[in-house]
Formats: C-alpha cells, structure tokens, sequence
C-alpha cells in the first residue's frame, strides 16, 4: 500500500467498470417466487375458509381449562426431563463402567426402554396394579419394611412421568454417553495427572466441555417430551390435549380447538428453542478465539430471526485511496 | 521456584526397575531400568513407538506395569508391596494422592478448554490441594509470570498459541509443587518457531533443580541440558550415559543409525553433531 500502484492511478478505467460481480442465478428468483406463491395460497386459505372458525379458536385460547392443561403439559414435560436427565447421566456413566455387569445393565435399560413404544410404556405403567398390586420396600428375599398399594402409588400422574421420564432416560442415556465420549481423553488424562479423582474429573473437567455437545441434543428431546406428552390424554389425565378434547366432545368445534392445541405447542417449542439459543452460546464459550461464546449454528428459528444482510448487495472495495 | 529437597538423598529420585508393559500382544517395555537422582535431567530419545511415551506414562501411573516397580522420592506409585512381596495395585483415591507430587506436561498440551489460562492453573490447587483461592491465584500468577504469560490470565486456551499453550501447562503443573517433572515429547506438536520459547521455560527449570524426565525429539536440548540420555528402541534401553557420549560417541549401531536418521531429516539441528556413520 506505501508503494502506489501506478496502473490504479490510471483515470482511464472507472471504478465501476472495475468491479468484480457475483454469478447471476436465476435458480433462487424461480425458487423464491415458488415458495412466495405457496405461501400467499397458504395465507389465503387460512382467511378465506370459514371452517378454521378463527374466532372459536379466540374465544378458547385464553380460557382457564385449556390454561390448566398447558400447566399440565409443561408440568409433566418438565419433571419427566428432569427424571430422564438424572436417570440418563446415570445410565451414561453405567454403561462407561469397565465392570462388564454393570455396563451391560446400563445397555440392557436403553435397549427396553428404546425399543418399546411410549405409549404401550404408559399404558404398561398405568395398569402397574394388575402385575404387582402391593409395592414393597425392604432387604432383597428378606422382610419388607414398607408397603404401598399400587393402585394408589400409581396415579395417572404417576404413570405420566414415569413413562415420559423413564423412556427418555433411554435417550438421554445415550446423548449423555455420546457427549462424554466427545471430549477428547487427553483432558481426563491431565486432569488425572494433577492428582484429580475421577469424580472430580468428570465433575469439573469432562462435564463441563460435554455439555456442549449435550445440550442441542437435549433440546430436541425437551420438544419430543413436550409432545409426546400428548400421549397422557390416553389415561384421562387433563393436559392440553385432553383439555381441548374435553370441549370439543361437547361442542363439536374440533377443528378449532385443535388448533387451539396446535398454537399452544407451537409457543411452547419457540420459547424452549430460544431459551436452548442463549443456552447453546453460554456452554459454546471458550470454544471460539474471540473468546465470546461461539453463535450456535442452525438453531432453525432464531436464524429465521436474524436474517442477514444478503451477501449479493456487497461488492468487492477496489483499491484504497 | 525453588525446590525443598534435602540436599543428602539415600536414593535417587526416580527409580524404574525391570518394567514390563504390554498393550495386549504387543510388548510395549521389556524390562527398562533407569534412575534419575534429584535434580537429574534424563531425557527419553529413540524412535516412534520405543515406548518413550509408554515409560512416562508408567511412572505417573496412566498406565498400570505388568512386572518390575517404579519408586519416585523412594516411594511406589501406583502399588502397594503385599505381605507376599508382590505388588497391588493401589485404589483410584490413593493413586491420585500420589500423582500430585508428579507433574506431567503432554505433547498436545491438554489445557482444559473450558476454563481461562487462570483456571486452568488454580484447578488443581484449589479442587486438590485445598489450597486457599486467593493464595492459589496469587501462586498462579506468579508462575505465569515466570513462563512469560502473565498477560494472558484471562485468555482461553484457544486464543494461544501452541507455545503459549505448552507453557501454560508447564505452570498448571507446577502449581502442584512437583518434585518431579515429566515431559512427554513437549515441543512435537508445535511449529517449528515456537519451540524454542518452550525449550527455554524447560532450561530454566533445569537450572533451579526440577528433576525432569524429557522424551523428547530434541537432540539440541538433549546435548545441552541432560545430565543423562536414555536411547530407547523396541521397549529395550540400548544405550545410555551422559549425552557426550551417547549423542557423540554412540557406542551401538542401532543408536548411531537412529541418530544419523534424526540429523537426516532435520539438519544443523541444534548443537547436535550426530556422527554419520
């Protein structure tokens, strides 16, 4: 730059002559006016049918009952994941024993529980009573210090969570293996070297680095429970579809109240995807040079959000004068 | 940093008696004995996979040994001596408590990512030793001070270069008072510029007494620094005594060839004057 380049200084060819374009493509105008025109049609059909009942859709959305079932639905959804992160962090260090018994049991609890549908598991819980009508604790083959009837220990609520909890215990199991696993072994290995026990190892230095693989996974599962949740209506507990059923059993408005459901699962999922968007960038920090936390790429709705500039309307600076 | 060791010592420092260690088939030690008094610097040199790592690895108990014993300051790392004088293998806990006094620093550095360069050295300290925060922070400082990083309390790992980063993990291991330091191959994984930073924190701490043991592809540092150059191949020692002799004069065919193949591939490296044979 010190040096200046003569043939710049040249008035004969004009910046704009001199600018670099980008390739024309003529796919994305055809692909963009094709989903702009579906999207109109979509647009369109939502006003113009009068079978949405738009204004059934409003009187409901607020009402108290379909309130108390979403309270419900989040409720279940929230203890069940914590019963299945607990369990699953469990089941994940089981199956990363080097005792080969417990590592098998560890393996033998995902391969039930991921291989029977969820709602054969709820309904198997459910009816818990029939198998073993008295719950007992006390010393294995020996006497027994407590008992619970079953059929009272086990209410549709009872059932709900340790159905939705214990089967994502399976997958987190998994997703909190896969996380471990991810950190690179040299990091246990130093920590190991400084005298650290292997609890505090995995405590303050494999843990804290395998969150950040753990965490996107683990949101997806949070909106899988969530709507899994749904399935609970099947034991007459009052969530937020049941909720919406109760009404429509005897209005007959289904369709509306429906979407009354459709729309609330709908919010809830955007607020766990922004809160799992501020997660993701608290436990990506340290892994970019900048030092800030790294953004988390193609958390589908915030990247809707923050639309970029696009890049065709940046044109090559030619020169510095 | 200077070292409290009682200057009359009865037995050396570090002690490998007839080590054995096999990964599955494959013998990886055949009977290596070595000792490093306190204060030595013996530095590793031989081949990839002459088990220079492996031995490392053994006396801070990474790996458990298939027979022989190792002793550092007198005492058994990872084993305990049963009534029947063979040794067991000692619980996680106990094993742990006795790493303390032996610092390792690995060849990709191993820095904890999460944490800032502070952290990584106060860690140990604090979670291990108990040490006060304030005292241990103090500590660190002053340690990343001697390694020329003072500056870079609040970087991440990352943000380092390998240089940089190496020397941090010099610190964090120092911060647990070591009594021994182990080097397993330090300056491998760093381009060719930054070796030198690196080589000079490990001078200095030669110089003020660290008993160190280097595995190392630095015939330069080896030549200068080591009191003692050990020349493993195949799991076997083939040669071994001051580095004058074993780097000049190599005694055996098989370490003149390795030398010869080192001086090939990196000339004028160091003040190495491996002879061709």
């Amino acid at each position: 730059m010190s040096v200046p380049d003569t043939s710049l200084r040249k008035p004969a060819v004009s910046i704009a002559a001199r600018q670099a374009l980008p390739a024309r493509r003529p796919g994305r105008w055809i692909a963009t006016a094709v989903v702009l025109v579906l999207a109109a049609m979509f647009a369109h059909t939502l006003v113009v049918n009068p079978n949405f009942q738009w204004s059934v859709v409003g009187h409901y959305f607020g009402t108290s009952l379909v309130l108390s079932g979403l309270l419900r639905t989040v409720e279940i959804t929230v203890i069940s994941m914590l019963v299945g992160i607990v369990l699953g962090a469990l089941i994940a260090v089981m199956r990363l024993s080097s005792t080969a018994v417990v590592a098998g049991a560890g393996w033998a609890y995902v391969w039930i529980f991921r291989s029977v549908p969820l709602l054969v598991q709820l309904l198997v819980w459910y009816n818990l009573a029939a198998l073993y009508p008295k719950l007992s604790i006390g010393i294995p083959f020996g006497p027994a210090f407590l008992h619970v009837d079953a059929n009272h220990a086990i209410t549709p609520f009872v059932a709900a969570v340790l159905g939705l909890g214990l089967h994502e215990a399976a997958y987190m199991a998994e997703i909190i293996r896969g996380g471990i696993l991810g950190v690179d072994a040299g990091q246990s290995e130093a920590a190991e070297a400084l005298g650290m026990s292997r609890m505090l190892t995995l405590r303050r230095v494999v843990l804290p680095q395998a969150l950040r693989l753990i965490i996107p996974p683990t949101g997806n599962e949070t909106i899988s429970t969530l709507k899994g949740s749904s399935l609970v209506s099947v034991l007459s507990m009052a969530d937020l579809l049941y909720s919406v059923q109760i009404v429509y059993s005897r209005t007959f408005q289904t369709i509306p109240l429906l979407l009354v459901a459709c729309l609330w699962y709908l919010v809830v999922t955007s607020v766990l995807g922004v809160g799992q968007y501020y997660l993701e960038r608290y436990v990506g920090r340290g892994n970019s040079r900048s030092g800030r936390g790294a953004r988390p790429r193609g958390s589908g709705l915030v990247s809707l959000l923050r639309l970029r500039a696009p890049r065709r309307g940046t044109s090559l600076a030619v020169g510095t004068r | 940093m200077t070292r409290d060791t009682p200057p009359e010592r009865s037995g050396p420092m570090v002690s490998v008696d007839g080590v054995h260690k096999a990964f599955g088939p494959i013998e990886v030690l055949r009977g290596v004995t070595l000792s490093a008094r306190a204060g030595e610097v013996v530095c590793l040199i031989g081949p990839s996979g002459s088990g220079k790592s492996t031995l490392l690895r053994c006396i801070n108990h990474l790996e458990h040994i298939d027979g022989g014993e190792i002793t550092v300051d007198g005492q058994l790392v990872g084993y305990r001596r049963q009534p029947d004088g063979r040794l067991r293998e000692r619980t996680p806990r106990e094993v742990a408590h006795r790493r303390t006094q032996i610092g390792m620093v690995f060849q990709q550095f191993n820095l904890f990512g999460h944490l800032t360069v502070l952290q990584n050295v106060i860690e140990a300290p604090t979670r291990v030793r108990k040490v006060d925060r304030k005292e241990a922070t103090a500590q660190a400082l002053a340690l990343l001070d001697r390694v020329g990083l003072g500056d870079k309390c609040d970087a991440r790992p990352r943000q380092l270069s390998g240089g940089q980063q190496q020397r941090v993990a010099i610190a964090r291991a120092l911060a647990m008072h070591p009594t021994v330091m182990l080097f397993d191959e330090p300056t491998s994984a760093l381009d060719p510029e930054l070796v030198g930073e690196v080589l000079d924190v490990m001078r200095g701490l030669a110089g003020e007494g660290m008993t160190m043991i280097v595995a190392t592809h630095e015939m330069g540092f080896a030549h200068e620094v080591a009191d003692q150059v050990v020349f493993l191949d195949g799991g076997v020692i083939v040669e071994s005594g001051p580095p004058k002799q074993v780097l000049d004069q190599p005694a055996r065919q098989r370490t003149r060839q390795f030398l010869a193949s080192i001086s090939d591939r990196a000339p004028g490296d160091g003040a190495t004057a491996a002879v061709r044979p």
